[in-house]
């Protein structure tokens, strides 16, 4: 209806623009308008626009109220019951009746109750659209009453352009203190009931989600194992796949590869990329994990998990190898011909070039790359939920089950526990140490990347 | 290039004399040793790289080889009697569930069931999936003419004699699985329903389409929200910020956005739903914006490379004209840079339907038998229906899984083709 009322406003106000305009055109004088037509459409329309949708949300979040006000004061509240939680139960269910969410009730208290509710609704609806109406034509009189031919109303709508973009490029900024303010909140309630010395020193992690609130036992709460998993399958095992495979790709496609050659392996590269990581998790569950634990059998290893986080780890490994190969891709095409050249003219070998000459060159953006590749997969949810197990052990043996981080988040927050539960909470707490770690990395790999581009520059 | 460094054709100055005093033997070996690295790095490099092809080739591989039992299932034959069984036709312009009903109420299970021990047997009969009716309730609402024959229908067995058809399960299973299918009443078929049906504790029985809906319900909440945002931000920063600590402090904040694990998003939407919207849990809504504000970081940055792409004598030419510096945006560098835009755009889409693990927490991972009506109600996607299905244990499940995986890296598949088509049909080189 808002958008209507704007239309209407927008097409009188080009017409009477256009007629203006022809007017004008006819005198002696030839004058002209300062804008044209279309944008004193656009500012009559956004005049009605902007005051009736603000006026539409203030309106939809007061009337509930001033409907329940004016039930609550109606002769049939009397008979409402006054425990808090049954009144509140009647007059719920009298208001799904009364909208139409609900066929009808069986609730005795609430049905005296739904013809108030009605009457109520329908009457505030009444009030709300004539209000809307009103500002509408209020708004758009005002704007209407403007439209001269030496208004400028195209430098007016360019402000409110100005001001949408702006707010658009603010949203990221509010996401990022959103995501910030959530975390620190949650995770202050979380050290309320756990204290964060027991939280990141503690080596025993068991949080019992049925366990009495208030007195949580906080040697469960230890998150060190949580830590060593994380760190194991994210930063060394899967780095280790990662890291020589990433770079020797990058180097084989960029330095040797015949054009057709790359032509077709570059694809199948970005295709690995692009593979949602609940597949990765399934494939390394289904698949490579008990191929490893064969493996380990048949080598005489007879206790080796079948949730280990070498399996984990090792498709972690695979998931990245795209990223840290198109990260030393960049790196390595930054380092200047003239370094290459002189190396080849010198009698080196191409591998010799590449390793004495362009990898040291490129390090620092190779560095930040691989640090930006660990933050990816210790943030990594889906392949470790899948592959790894949940419960905690601090071992270094990779054969053996271990949980990371972003596994107990899950974990935690899909349980059956309450939302003011210190296990669920916990989930946040962790978090926000994952959210901080992975900033961090991500602030220091960008700037080394940043600084190292300019340096080349 | 390669050729500064290709040793000279065969054996260098094989049977000759070194050509100058420099070329010792001991400098022959240090050259022989040096071109043998060589190859053995260009060779670890191949290596590296036929790792990543095969570790994609066994992906796919796998998901295709249990996958095509995905879309199919057992059916048995069974062959029943409409004219007999004085079934009512339904009435025109019945819903389907009143079709059903009707049905139910005229007896059409006893029906089913004695028309399969008829064909089947008693032991066979037993086997016949327990849902079985309702598909046929189904076919006669959309073909009411059955009714006035006899008829061969194929209709779903058992979860249990699936297995056994697979080779797995008991043996008695297996036993009669191979009985069965020796006359000729037990095949697999080609399952249609497989993308019409939504989630279902029985494998047999289980769809896609509730899943495929919610994921097309949240991609275009995820669209309507973040592309304009994403675009909006990324022709402010281009095209009008002035060169700030302020706009270096939003261009720092969208590069982290855009590095922040998925997972963390999905805290914040839990967060919200917790203390704003409780009432949303497990709708395309939500899951809509939380992946939102995960895409809208990669627009952004997509966007801001096409725009850059757009040589700067088109804004000068516009200015000198007498565009305002808006109009020299929207009516020339936007549609220039569109197509990069959009190529963005559709890759960060596709991400984002791959994304799991923020839906986990905001409870998409409810059961949900019905296919979503609308924006607001319960609903689950691909993604998070192939983790569900991932930790059922029925063999059936296994299949089924793959056969979903294959379905999502299609639809995958297509979007990143669109985008390099769009990309390579658009692109100018200025």
């Amino acid at each position: 209806m808002v958008l209507g009322l704007a239309l209407a406003g927008w097409l009188s106000a080009r017409s009477r623009a256009w007629t203006l305009r022809a007017e004008l055109s006819d005198t002696e004088s030839g004058g002209r308008l300062a804008s044209l037509p279309n944008y004193h459409g656009w500012y009559v329309g956004l005049w009605i626009f902007i005051p009736t949708v603000i006026f539409v949300f203030i309106w939809n979040s007061i009337s509930p109220g001033l409907v329940l006000q004016s039930v609550l004061g109606s002769p049939a509240a009397d008979g409402l019951p006054t425990l808090d939680s049954a009144r509140l139960d009647a007059l719920r269910e009298a208001r799904a009746v009364a909208t139409g969410a609900l066929a009808s009730t069986t609730n005795p208290d609430a049905l005296p109750m739904v013809a108030p509710f009605s009457d109520a609704l329908s009457q505030y609806r009444w009030i709300g659209i004539v209000l809307t109406v009103i500002i509408a034509g209020a708004a758009g009189a005002y704007s209407y009453l403007q439209v001269k031919p030496e208004f400028g109303a195209r430098t007016r709508v360019e402000r409110v352009i100005m001001a949408l973009l702006i707010l658009a490029s603010l949203v990221a900024v509010f996401s990022t203190f959103g995501i910030l303010a959530s975390l620190i909140f949650e995770t202050f309630r979380f050290f309320e009931m756990v204290s964060p010395i027991d939280f990141l020193f503690g080596t025993f992690w068991s949080p019992d989600p049925m366990a009495n609130p208030d007195n949580p036992d906080p040697t469960r709460y230890g998150a060190i194992p949580l830590f060593w998993g994380t760190i194991l399958i994210g930063a060394i095992i899967a780095m280790i796949v990662a890291i020589p495979l990433g770079m020797m790709s990058a180097i084989y496609l960029t330095q040797y590869a015949h054009p057709k050659f790359r032509a077709w392996a570059k694809p199948a590269l970005e295709i690995l990329a692009g593979v949602p990581t609940v597949v990765y998790g399934y494939f390394a569950a289904l698949t490579v994990a008990p191929m490893i634990r064969d493996a380990a059998m048949a080598v005489g290893i007879a206790n080796a998990s079948s949730e280990s986080a070498l399996a984990a780890g090792i498709v972690m490994g695979v998931m990245i190898i795209p990223f840290v190969s198109s990260m030393a891709d960049d790196s390595i095409a930054a380092v200047p011909q003239a370094m290459r050249d002189g190396s080849l003219a010198m009698g080196a070998t191409t591998s010799e070039t590449i390793k004495l000459v362009l990898v040291p060159a490129a390090l620092p953006g190779i560095v930040g790359g691989v640090m930006l590749a660990i933050s990816r997969a210790i943030g990594e949810t889906m392949i470790v939920v899948m592959a790894a197990s949940t419960a905690a052990n601090l071992s270094a043996n990779p054969l053996d089950s271990m949980t990371t981080v972003t596994v107990q988040i899950v974990a935690m927050l899909t349980g059956e526990g309450s939302f003011d539960h210190p296990a669920t909470l916990s989930a946040f707490a962790l978090g926000f140490i994952l959210f901080l770690v992975t900033l961090g990395l991500n602030f220091v790999a960008l700037s080394v990347v940043k600084r190292y581009r300019e340096a080349y520059e | 290039m390669s050729d500064a460094i290709t040793p000279p054709a065969g054996e260098p100055h094989a049977g000759l004399e070194p050509v100058s005093a420099h070329r010792t033997e001991r400098f022959e070996k240090r050259l022989k040793a040096r071109y043998a690295q060589e190859k053995r790095f260009k060779a670890l490099g191949l290596a590296a790289i036929s790792f990543s092809v095969v570790v994609l080739i066994l992906l796919l591989g796998n998901m295709l080889y249990n996958g095509l039992g995905g879309f199919q299932r057992a059916e048995l034959s069974v062959e029943i009697d409409f004219v007999q069984s004085g079934l009512q036709t339904p009435e025109a312009g019945a819903t389907p569930a009143e079709t059903m009903r009707s049905l139910d109420s005229q007896g059409l299970r006893t029906v089913v069931y004695g028309a399969a021990q008829e064909s089947l047997g008693a032991e066979g009969a037993e086997q016949l999936n327990s849902e079985a009716w309702r598909e046929v309730a189904g076919m006669i609402h959309t073909n009411p003419s059955i009714l006035t024959r006899k008829e061969m229908l194929s209709l779903p067995a058992s979860a249990d004699l699936s297995a056994g058809y697979s080779g797995e399960g008991s043996a008695e299973m297996q036993a009669l699985a191979s009985e069965l299918s020796a006359k000729d009443l037990l095949q697999r078929n080609f399952d249609v329903g497989f993308l019409q049906r939504s989630d279902a504790t029985d494998p047999q029985l289980a769809g896609i389409w509730g899943a495929l809906k919610g994921s097309v319900l949240t991609m275009i909440v995820t669209f309507v929200l973040a592309f304009p945002i994403g675009i909006m931000a990324a022709l402010y920063l281009e095209e009008y910020a002035p060169k700030n600590r302020w706009t270096d402090f939003l261009e720092v904040s969208i590069n982290n956005l855009a590095a922040v694990p998925s997972i963390i998003f999905g805290l914040l939407g839990l967060f919200f739903l917790m203390t704003a919207f409780p009432t949303l849990r497990s709708t395309p809504i939500i899951a809509g914006i939380t992946l939102a504000l995960m895409t809208m970081p990669v627009i952004v940055i997509s966007g801001r490379n096409a725009i850059k792409a757009v040589p700067p004598s088109i804004r000068d030419g516009a200015l000198a004209v007498g565009a305002s510096p808006v109009q020299v945006v929207f009516h020339h560098v936007l549609p220039l840079a569109m197509p990069g835009m959009l190529t963005g755009t559709i890759i960060g889409m596709a991400r984002a339907l791959g994304e799991t693990a923020p839906l986990i927490l905001i409870g998409l991972r409810a059961f949900v038998a019905t296919p979503p009506e609308g924006f607001t109600s319960a609903a689950t996607v691909l993604p998070v229906q192939i983790f569900l299905w991932s930790d059922e244990i029925d063999r059936g499940f296994v299949e089924r899984t793959s056969a979903a995986i294959i379905v999502l890296l299609i639809v995958l598949l297509l979007m990143n083709g669109l985008a390099i088509y769009l990309r390579n049909k658009f692109e100018k080189s200025w």
